[in-house]
């Protein structure tokens, strides 16, 4: 029983070096068993090299990583219970579909029968059942992708690591792909550690993530915490789009010099002279530029007091001839003050 | 070239009041636009009129003739088609020199594959970008240089003065090599003289042509599919067996087809380092050359072709081509 407050993976202070490169520098982190995972940022943040901490394809500078409790800093891949999904799939060329599924059980020396069973059971998890015979050149991305996720599956690990396993895929199934692999997840109740620089994707999958940059971990938390309170303004600029106002800009808005951040869509566009009601901050300035994204229009508003703030607005009663006619226009814009995010640093 | 100057003269006499017409070269290249079968046969023409009748005209007259027989009183070639020829070669001494030169070049071909794979493994997938260029370079440096003269400075170290003798005998281990030339197939009076000699200056002649496709194949395998294997269990050594050897498969194949044939159709290395026993290319030109016997030297020369034909037969339902 008490294995379950044992998490998953354990980083504690760990740092990968490459040469002058702190690619990871002093992370320190808990992920739980059976979590849904996400490491996010841009790429060169150091997320991928943490995952290949993991799988042990890499060695940390120092610091030590905990699987389930044990100290895996120096132990070879072959002797960690993880499996990964590789970006680029790295499906063995050379086998069908079946055989990649059954490598790791091959290597295991389990017994031809029930390798045979447990494959097609794998392929029929992620939805393959007639490609057994199949040669990996002969299947889309897609489906490559899936022979990928079973065979990495199939040895029942821990914890898997998927390491941008959607990148190469087109949007729709790009989508679909996030809502298949939540429930397969949740079927097979492992830990699943997700590597991604896409933040809807990042969103719309974890139970929590972690947001990377230049090699440490920004903030930690559920999606609704990282998008409503991000905590440093790097988070608020990469996790959904953000309006960063300082300095002086600030202070004619809410009276102090403290930067904030404000989500373009808390903010109403209304006509310039509005009344302002209790409870909201006001901006007042012009439409320099409007974009109709069908969905939604955004536009580029310039602040008298200096500045440029995004606003999105539905398109809930308005047509394209409407928004575009709005540019050049004066408008006041009102958002709530618990809308308004303060930033610990700059 | 003249075509072009003489119609652009003409374009000068058109005057600037009339349409200016295109120029040549732009109506060659429409004229030709229009006709990609012509296109093809430009750029293939003179090559496959080089390859048919150069090429394998004189493979079909080296066929032809292996069918012809030597007349022994007079010393010509009788122009009837007969298998007398290439019933000579099953004679004892005449096989004995096909099973020497085939032996030969598998014992080679073997050492050099052996030999090949660690070092093109290292360039393909472990190496510095540095470090694999130096190493490149290694590999190709020999083949800047005269095959000729490698062989005979070969000649000078394996001699019995030579390089490596002298280091057998600071190492104390002169019984070591008396004993290794004292065997029967490879011995011989030196290194120099020996099938010992010969089988050793083969694999480092032939060694660059065995390196260059296999770490060419290595170089295809992305790195991730080593991680993947790692990642599902496998050792290295299994990794090695299941994911790395398969694939460099058909580079060892392509390897092992330059190393065998030329070692088939070598001359010169046995007749500087060899003793009286002929190999096939030595055959073929004692053949052809001294005794006259043209159908005899060309019987010997499908030997390595026929040989060559099975092997790439067997190779290919070994599935080495299907990577390419």
């Amino acid at each position: 029983m008490s294995e379950t407050q044992v998490p998953a993976v354990r980083f504690s202070g760990v740092s990968r070096h490459f040469g002058e490169i702190k690619a990871v520098d002093g992370v320190s982190l808990d992920i739980q068993d059976g979590e849904f995972f996400t490491m996010l940022g841009p790429s060169g943040s150091g997320k991928t090299t943490c995952l290949r901490l993991i799988a042990g394809f890499d060695r940390p500078t120092s610091g030590t990583i905990l699987l389930h409790g044990q100290d895996v800093g120096r132990l070879p891949p072959y002797e960690r219970d993880v499996n990964t999904v590789f970006q680029d799939y790295a499906l063995f060329p050379h086998m069908t579909v079946g055989e990649n599924v059954a490598y790791g059980l091959m290597i295991e020396r389990v017994p031809k029968v029930e390798r045979q069973k447990r494959v097609v059971e794998m392929l029929e998890l992620v939805r393959l059942s007639g490609m057994y015979g199949r040669k990996p050149s002969q299947l889309s991305g897609g489906q490559r992708q899936r022979v990928a996720l079973a065979r990495a599956l199939i040895k029942h690990p821990r914890v898997l690591l998927l390491d941008e396993p959607l990148g190469a895929l087109d949007l729709k199934l790009r989508q679909q792909m996030q809502i298949e692999l939540k429930v397969i997840q949740q079927r097979v109740g492992i830990t699943f550690i997700y590597v991604t620089h896409d933040q809807e994707e990042a969103l719309a999958m974890s139970d929590r993530l972690a947001v990377f940059n230049l090699g440490k971990i920004e903030q930690v938390g559920s999606p609704a915490e990282i998008y409503e309170h991000p905590a440093t303004p790097f988070v608020a600029g990469f996790v959904g789009v953000s309006n960063l106002i300082s300095g002086e800009t600030a202070r004619t808005i809410t009276g102090t010099t403290d930067t904030f951040s404000i989500r373009p869509e808390k903010i109403h566009l209304v006509d310039p002279g509005a009344e302002v009601p209790y409870g909201m901050y006001a901006a007042d300035g012009s439409v320099r530029d409007v974009v109709y994204l069908g969905l939604y229009t955004r536009y580029l508003v310039e602040l008298e007091q200096g500045g440029d703030l995004v606003v999105v607005q539905q398109n809930l009663n308005t047509t394209s001839m409407d928004v575009l006619a709005a540019r050049g226009r004066k408008v006041r814009l009102l958002w709530q003050h618990d809308h308004n995010r303060l930033l610990k640093d700059i | 070239m003249s075509t072009i100057s003489s119609s652009s003269g003409l374009q000068v006499g058109n005057g600037p009041g009339r349409p200016r017409r295109a120029s040549p070269t732009t109506r060659v290249s429409t004229f030709l636009y229009s006709r990609p079968g012509l296109i093809l046969l430009l750029l293939l023409g003179p090559p496959m009129a080089w390859m048919l009748i150069v090429y394998l005209g004189s493979l079909s007259a080296l066929l032809v003739n292996s069918f012809f027989s030597l007349d022994g009183y007079t010393g010509l070639v009788v122009r009837h088609f007969t298998l007398a020829t290439y019933r000579d070669l099953f004679t004892r001494s005449n096989f004995e020199i096909v099973q020497r030169t085939a032996g030969m070049a598998a014992a080679v071909t073997i050492t050099a594959a052996i030999l090949a794979f660690p070092l093109s493994l290292y360039i393909a997938q472990f190496a510095s970008r540095r470090a694999k260029s130096i190493l490149y370079l290694a590999v190709l440096l020999p083949l800047w240089s005269s095959y000729l003269v490698r062989v005979y400075a070969w000649k000078l170290i394996l001699a019995k003065e030579g390089i490596i003798s002298w280091f057998f005998g600071v190492l104390h281990l002169k019984g070591l090599l008396d004993w290794l030339l004292n065997l029967p197939v490879i011995g011989g009076p030196s290194l120099s003289v020996s099938n010992l000699g010969i089988f050793i200056v083969f694999v480092y002649v032939w060694l660059p042509y065995m390196i260059l496709p296999i770490q060419a194949a290595l170089e295809r395998v992305p790195k991730s599919l080593l991680e993947a294997s790692g990642d599902l269990g496998a050792k290295p050594i299994q990794t090695f067996r299941h994911v790395i050897l398969p694939l460099a498969f058909p580079g060892v194949v392509a390897g092992s087809i330059f190393s065998f044939s030329l070692t088939l159709g070598d001359f010169i290395v046995p007749t500087a380092l060899g003793n009286s026993s002929y190999f096939i290319g030595q055959a073929v030109l004692s053949h052809q050359g001294t005794s006259g016997n043209i159908p005899l030297a060309a019987a010997f020369t499908m030997i390595p072709i026929v040989i060559m034909i099975f092997y790439l037969i067997a190779a290919k339902r070994l599935g080495a081509f299907e990577a390419l």
